[in-house]
């Protein structure tokens, strides 16, 4: 339901936290800010999926959209905890 | 009326989650970059989420859009916790302007356990 221009302007804004988030995962200097890097290209990937439903007025990817939200969760949590854990092995 | 909230609402859910981008990029230290990362973003999942339920207002898209929107705020800020809390045990320094240490020498030598 979503207008020609403004999607273009959804899109682009949503493309551009897509590459800055990129380009800090590139960058980060520790493994946390990789981690936080990471967490939010998954938060941009679900609400890019948002946007699309709101695009094509298609509310079937809802389903989609809520799983992926999951797997993004438990991939962060898993990630920290390794994070967490590689403290031993360092001293 | 309502394609103009849909709109106003896409527009502002995709600017948060850049502004939440930006501050991922920008900010100067991993402290800081959290706290940009989470609350902006999760900002922005939920307005896209109610643009969502003004545009298809039916029962299941209702109930899953109101579920996902408490997902969200409710895991968000743990993710961020644990991030936050695996970087400190890293004794991960914060930047030149950092003001305010309160877990400073709270934690024991082995850095696992919290003695407050």
């Amino acid at each position: 339901m979503i207008w020609g221009p403004v999607a273009f302007l959804v899109f682009g804004l949503l493309g551009g936290a897509f590459l800055l988030a990129l380009l800090r995962l590139l960058r980060g200097p520790t493994l946390s800010d990789r981690a936080i890097a990471l967490d939010l290209l998954g938060v941009v990937m679900v609400a890019l999926i948002g946007a699309n439903m709101l695009l094509s007025e298609e509310t079937l990817y809802l389903d989609v959209f809520v799983v992926f939200a999951i797997v993004v969760f438990f991939g962060t949590i898993a990630l920290a905890r390794y994070i967490e854990k590689r403290i031993q092995d360092d001293d | 009326m309502i394609e103009w909230a849909v709109n106003i609402l896409a527009v502002g859910g995709a600017f948060f989650v850049f502004v939440a981008g930006l501050g991922v990029l920008r900010m100067p230290d991993i402290y800081l970059r959290i706290h940009a990362a989470t609350k902006a973003s999760s900002l922005g999942i939920g307005l896209l989420l109610i643009a969502l339920i003004l545009m298809d207002p039916t029962a299941p898209v209702i109930v899953k859009s109101v579920l996902m929107i408490f997902f969200v705020f409710l895991t968000a800020p743990v993710a961020a916790h644990m991030i936050g809390r695996a970087a400190y045990l890293h004794h991960t320094q914060g930047w030149a302007g950092t003001k305010k240490d309160e877990l400073k020498d709270k934690y024991a030598a082995d850095h696992t356990k919290l003695d407050s």
